[in-house]
């Protein structure tokens, strides 16, 4: 199929403007990275400057492949990540715009690809379990029970890509944070740190100079891992006995 | 936000439950006696500066959380979709911000209309049994004689729905209340009161309008 791509470029000659490119033979097959590999590969030739963009694992775990697709972050389908979508879903003719992840949190580093060491600072200030859980537990030495290991499961599988971010009108981290917070405060370790970890955490969300949740739920929609918002209201909770119900300040 | 809309939420259960008294026939007495109650005892008077403090700084904060949010995202997108989570609308949550700016005006009209009316002592006095109490009654049902007013109250009442439909969930979401033994419940009650409280106030202009 033959495409039309509309894509953000950003630095060396390009000032920051959508760059339109034409790209014949595109396999159904292919996925969309696969199919920016073959944009880069004729660029190349072409003596151009490769599209820039981030990618690693290109099979869904790594949350590294970021972009808004025709505005959704990862693409329009739900729960994949832009390495998991495939040129099937595109039609012969269409036109597809490609833009970085927005948030004054993620500044553009080049083209596609955005800074999120905001993130890592959020996780360095308290997502983490310091106290000494003693050597290699033998399983099932700690009993967990079967419903609260999968929640802490379901949060744990946020890859920590972005897109929450991305698509929040508000450009709010507030899944991102939450999600690490829920899982970490639901493990028996991780408790130990829980009222200490969420106002560490969410002081430094704030400090990044990300927005403030409005309950849209856009961040779920697009999560890769449909984190549910539920978490976010999990971290509120853990927040507001932190703050009034405890002697840990941060 | 949470707790300044919950308190205003309250409020106009307390609201409509006075107003309705509009609908008895009788002249107003009831309801004037209710006005009257309404503005000398002292419990109520120190709640209502709290109401005023609190649509205040609901508004304050929701226009400083515009502001920070705004500024959050930096340069906008070219193309943006917004959906919601499985059985959201993110319509109305996106839309708050000039939701609220509408029931911000609506209420300074309101309030120029009656509450100020009452204060600046401009209305006329009725007597029940001896007692003189300011006729407000006449003053609401002399207002919406006016097809103008009614049709922007009615307006005004469906977009107080659009912002009770998302507030009210949403300020449970905020205090942390969203689990999957309650959060239908609250759902449900959200969608009715958001439905049926706005649905009352809008009744009594229409009444007085075509049936009186």
């Amino acid at each position: 199929m033959k495409l039309t791509l509309k894509i953000w470029r950003q630095g060396g000659k390009y000032k920051g403007e959508f760059v339109s490119y034409v790209l014949d033979k595109v396999s159904e097959h292919m996925s969309f990275l696969e199919m920016l590999d073959v944009l880069n590969e004729e660029l190349v030739e072409k003596k151009e400057t490769p599209v820039s963009f981030e990618h690693d694992c290109r099979e869904g775990i790594c949350g590294s492949c970021d972009m808004v697709i025709n505005g959704q972050p990862h693409g329009p389908m739900r729960g994949t990540t832009t390495c998991q979508l495939h040129m099937r879903h595109y039609n012969d003719g269409d036109t597809i715009v490609i833009e970085p992840f927005r948030a004054k949190a993620f500044p553009v580093i080049r083209d596609l690809v955005v800074d999120r060491s905001s993130f890592d600072r959020i996780i360095q200030a308290g997502g983490f379990i310091s106290v000494d859980t003693g050597q290699a537990q033998d399983a099932n030495n700690t009993p967990i029970e079967k419903t609260t290991a999968s929640e802490a499961f379901d949060a744990a599988t946020c890859i920590g890509c972005g897109a929450c971010v991305a698509a929040c009108p508000n450009a709010s981290a507030m899944l991102f944070t939450s999600a690490k917070v829920a899982h970490l405060s639901m493990m028996p370790q991780g408790k130990v740190e829980a009222k200490r970890r969420v106002q560490a955490m969410v002081k430094q969300m704030d400090e990044e100079g990300f927005g403030m949740c409005s309950n849209v739920t856009a961040c779920e929609a697009e999560c890769p891992k449909e984190i549910s918002v539920e978490n976010i209201a999990k971290m509120n909770r853990e927040y507001i006995s932190a703050v009034f119900g405890s002697e840990t300040s941060v | 936000m949470s707790l300044t809309g919950l308190f205003l939420i309250s409020f106009l259960v307390i609201h409509l439950i006075g107003n309705l008294q509009l609908l008895i026939d009788d002249e107003g007495e009831k309801f004037n006696l209710y006005a009257e109650f309404m503005t000398t005892n002292p419990v109520i008077k120190t709640v209502s500066y709290l109401l005023y403090f609190s649509i205040l700084l609901h508004a304050v904060q929701g226009w400083m959380i515009w502001r920070k949010n705004r500024a959050a995202r930096g340069q906008g997108y070219a193309v943006k979709v917004t959906r919601g989570a499985k059985g959201n609308s993110p319509k109305v949550a996106k839309a708050m911000g000039w939701i609220g700016t509408v029931v911000f005006i609506f209420l300074l009209l309101h309030l120029y209309q009656f509450w100020f009316q009452m204060k600046l002592d401009v209305i006329e006095y009725v007597e029940y049994n001896g007692e003189s109490v300011k006729d407000l009654y006449s003053l609401v049902s002399v207002t919406y004689e006016d097809i103008t007013f009614v049709i922007i109250y009615v307006l005004s009442m469906a977009v107080i729905a659009f912002h009770l439909l998302h507030g009210f969930q949403s300020a449970f979401q905020t205090l942390g209340l969203n689990h999957k033994k309650y959060t239908p419940f609250i759902k449900t009650v959200g969608t009715l009161y958001a439905i049926l409280i706005p649905l009352g106030f809008a009744i009594i202009p229409l009444y007085m309008y075509f049936l009186l």
